[in-house]
Parts: C-alpha cells; structure tokens; sequence
C-alpha cells in the first residue's frame, strides 16, 4: 500500500466517507471529528506511519491537508 | 445561596475575549435576570462555559427556581423529550437555540436569552433547587433532585479539603451540566476565587493558551481526560502557575495515576483523587495526595461532613478490614432523590442523607476506601457471580484500553488495543478470572464510544 493510501484509508475508515471527501475533512466542521475523533485519529496516523508526533503537532493538525502537508514537511513522508 | 456581593471587586471570570467581571458585576447581572424571572418555576438551563450560561445558574439559584442544567450540543430529540416530560416555564439558552414556538423572549443578557412557555405550570417542590440529568446526553429523562443544602454542603466540604481560597484560579475543562463540573463552579463561586471560563476544549492549543495567560492554578478531569493528556504529553508544556489535578467521574488506571504523580508531583503540582456521584450532588470522599503512591488505586476518606460504611448482602454492616460490600455514604449533600416525571418535582427528601452507592468497595487497615466493582453491573455466568467493571480494572493490566459488556451467557470484550489477538487476550483473561474461555469474546474497535463528559456509552456496545 502507498502512502497515500494508507494515509487516506485512516481517514476513511474513522470518518465512513469516500475518496472525493476527504479533502474537506476538518476538526470541528466534519461531524464526527470532535475532541474524541481527534486523538483516535492521531494514535492511528502514529501507529501506520510508525511517528511520535509532540504536542504541537497533535494541536495543529486540524485537517486532512494539514495533516498531510505536515507528515510530508515534517515527517518527510513521501506522498 | 451565592453572596455574590460579599467578594466585591475580585474577579469573578474571565473568558477569552478578554473580558473580566468582578464579583459586583456578575451580581448585577444576576439582579437583572431575576428581575425578570418568577420564583418557584422549573427552568431549562441550557449551559456553556460561558458568561450567560453562569449568570443564569447563579440567578436562578438565588431566585429559588429550580433549575434544570443541559448540555447545549444534545440531540435535540432528547431536549425535546425531557420538554414534554417536564413543561418548563423558562429557558434559559444561547443565542439561535430553536426553542418551542410557543415560547415568548422576556428577556437577553450577553448571548443568552431567557424565554417563558406561560402555560406551562410545572409546580416544584420549596427545596428543589437544580437537577442533573444521570446519563449525560442521552435524553432519560431520569433526574437527580438537589437541594441547596446539598450544593452549599458539598461545596463548603470541597473548599476545606482542597483548601480552596480567593487566588484560585481554575479553568474549565468540564461542562456546567455535569455534576463534577458544577461542583467547581460552587466552591469558587463560594470563595471569591476567579473562574477562566473557556467553550474551547482541552485537546485544543486555544485552551492551554487561555490558561497559561491568566495564571491558571488548576485543572479537573476524567479519567478520559487523562488518558488523553498523557497522549497529548501535555506534561511537557510549561504550566508555571498550576498548583492542583483533581480528578474523579470514574476509575483512574494505577498505571496512569503513577505516571501523573511522577510527572506532576516533583513540579509541586499536588494530584487529587477523588469519587463521587450526582446522587450525591458531586463529591463522597478524596485522596490526600500525600497517600498518592502508598495507596495507589484508593478513593482516600469520606470529605469532610460524609462518612462511609460498608454492607453486606444482607444489609449487615461490614466492620472488619478487606471485606468487599456495597459503600454506604450519608452526609448532607446526599441528594433528594430522582425524578422521572413532572409530579416528582414536588415530592421532598427520599433519601434522608443516606445513599446505597450500588458500588462495591472494601477498607483497608488503615482505613482507606478502594472501589471493587460496581453492584449492578455483573453477569452470572456458569453460576459465577462477576462484576463487568472487575473484569475491566484487570484488562487495564494487559490492555490499553477496553470496555466489557455481556449477558448471562457471554462477556464481550472490545478494545481498541491491536497489540493483541483474540486469543492473545482470552489466555490473559481466563488465567485471571478461571472462567471458561468460551464465554469470552474479543471484538477490536476504533474508539470506545463516550458522551461529551466522557463517559462510556455501553449501550452503544452489542452484547451480540
């Protein structure tokens, strides 16, 4: 599986939406990501990503692009 | 009951936009809602961690309504259910809450609004002064009844066992709605202290931000909160003016209080463990924190006023040490009882500040409190009594995180821990509890379903 698939698969199974969906995914404004969804969501990208995000990362991603263009910035994952 | 003017120009809250109201200030608003309302009527409170949301309680209170404290983000078919259960004469609500057509605006301070519903006449007991709901959102309309002997009593207890004073500043991490949440909100409320009011949640930059910048000295939660400040590793985030953690709404692993007391105690921030019930409008009984680590998992001593006694099953008091019987509480902030329907609102003091907690404990020798399970939630399986929260408590050794529900015939374990298979956490469980395996079952899951206040909604768990 590549990266974004992988990537993607986190979100689509954490929030049931499909592949033209995503990129609106935001905390707060997609439903069901809430304050509970928010660390689910961050223990899942940890463990399939094989990361340690800090405290600042965990605050800051707020949004399935935001969250992708800081694994690619920070965490250097290829997408 | 709140002697707001008594404080005079120490602040009472402050909110992230900056603004700050004295203790004068806030009593002038509550004068105006007051002004407004009638005594004696049932209100819906519909509650934020916000100004408005706080004015009205302390009004409403202090004008002898009885007040009924709700989340803002509940279904609004639950809303609507108590509505028709109950027929308040006031809401009490944020701006752009839909309230029933037939409601007319009497009144607007800040973004709240206060409607009447004139023909509704929900005649309420002298005494009966707020309720709680005791399933946080999901709309029984099952209450509990609380008088303001029991807020005043349970507050004035908090205050002397957490040495509670005008320069404490805590922020708000729960909700008004909630038992545990409230109780914060009365004991400061009750000694002048400040109160950072704040709708952003902990999982949030904004929030910790808004603490840190107005001095914040201390923080509550539920075990949830916990488990999340441990992934958050907020340990590492300066906190310079944060004196007290207290937690309570339920059981802390042993692993995570140790990692909390590790972590906090050489800051000097002190970590209280605490327990208690709405029925018992908040708080039973605290850990000194002193006793932290030598009596790691104990829910300490009755608070001051309260006392503890254990009973059997054939209600014989339990006097020797390590005997599991069900925890009897009797203090005076016992609450009055339930209420399920309009008519209960007039009835008086059921409980005569005794409660059967239907939680299981024992006492150790020296006198400290540790929860064995809860009463109610047990399953007999092959004839074997086992208490679901028992089984719980000994996963917490194996897994990360896991729920257990089940019926005479099974139990169901769902984790959302993947560093195990089914079988991996069946050995673990019947070498524990000596049940046959094929009671057990495993089912993996994303998250553990939870109300706002964070806790486990196991309704939404299939015992299929």
């Amino acid at each position: 599986m590549t990266n974004i698939e992988k990537y993607n698969d986190i979100f689509k199974k954490m929030f049931h939406v499909s592949d033209d969906e995503l990129e609106s995914l935001a905390y707060k404004e997609t439903a069901e990501w809430n304050s509970m969804a928010q660390i689910a969501l961050v223990a899942e990208i940890e463990e399939k990503f094989d990361l340690d995000f800090d405290t600042d990362d965990i605050f800051q991603l707020k949004s399935y692009v935001i969250g992708k263009e800081m694994l690619a910035n920070k965490f250097s994952v290829e997408f | 009951m709140f002697k707001l003017n008594d404080f005079k120009e120490n602040i009472a809250c402050i909110t992230p936009s900056g603004e700050q109201l004295s203790y004068c200030e806030l009593q002038a608003i509550t004068e105006r809602i007051s002004c407004k309302t009638k005594p004696h009527q049932l209100v819906f409170s519909i509650c934020g961690n916000t100004v408005g949301s706080l004015a009205g309680y302390v009004s409403f209170v202090n004008n002898n309504d009885a007040t009924l404290m709700l989340d803002a983000h509940m279904e609004r078919s639950a809303f609507e259910a108590l509505y028709t259960t109950y027929q308040p004469h006031y809401i009490w609500a944020p701006e752009g809450f839909v309230v029933p057509k037939v409601a007319s605006l009497v009144y607007a301070e800040r973004d709240y609004q206060l409607w009447e519903m004139c023909a509704n006449d929900t005649p309420v007991h002298d005494d009966l002064s707020v309720l709680l709901t005791t399933s946080g959102s999901t709309g029984s309309p099952k209450l509990v009844r609380l008088s303001k002997k029991n807020l005043e009593s349970n507050a004035r207890s908090i205050i002397e066992y957490l040495h509670i004073t005008a320069d404490e500043r805590p922020v708000t991490g729960l909700p008004m709605y909630y038992s545990f949440g409230l109780s914060i909100i009365n004991s400061h409320l009750l000694t002048g202290a400040t109160l950072l009011l704040t709708q952003a949640s902990y999982v949030e930059r904004e929030f910790w931000q808004f603490a840190n910048d107005n001095s914040f000295t201390s923080f509550s939660g539920v075990p949830y909160t916990f488990e999340i400040m441990k992934k958050l590793k907020l340990w590492k985030q300066s906190m310079p003016t944060l004196r007290t953690l207290t937690q309570a709404g339920g059981k802390l692993s042993n692993e995570l209080l140790q990692f909390f007391m590790e972590k906090y105690n050489p800051q000097g921030v002190k970590f209280y463990l605490m327990y208690g019930q709405t029925e018992a409008t908040a708080r039973m009984s605290y850990l000194e924190p002193e006793y932290g680590l030598t009596k790691l998992g104990s829910i300490g001593k009755g608070i001051p006023g309260g006392h503890f006694s254990l009973v059997d099953d054939d209600a014989r008091m339990i006097e020797v040490a390590n005997e599991v019987g069900e925890l009897v509480y009797e203090g005076d902030n016992v609450s009055l009882g339930y209420a399920e329907c309009a008519a209960d609102l007039m009835k008086g003091d059921e409980n005569h500040g005794v409660l059967h907690t239907g939680d299981l404990a024992y006492r150790d020798e020296d006198g400290f409190y540790f929860i064995a399970g809860r009463k109610k939630r047990f399953l007999k399986l092959f004839g074997n009594r086992i208490s679901l929260d028992y089984v719980e408590t000994l996963l917490k050794d194996k897994l990360k995180e896991s729920v257990c529900v089940g019926d005479d015939l099974k139990l169901i374990i769902y984790t959302t821990d993947t560093d195990y298979n089914e079988d991996e956490i069946i050995d673990f469980i019947v070498g524990r509890t000596k049940i046959v395996r094929t009671v057990f079952f495993v089912k993996h899951i994303d998250i553990i379903p939870r109300s706002e206040s964070g806790k486990i909604l196991y309704k939404e768990l299939s015992v299929d």
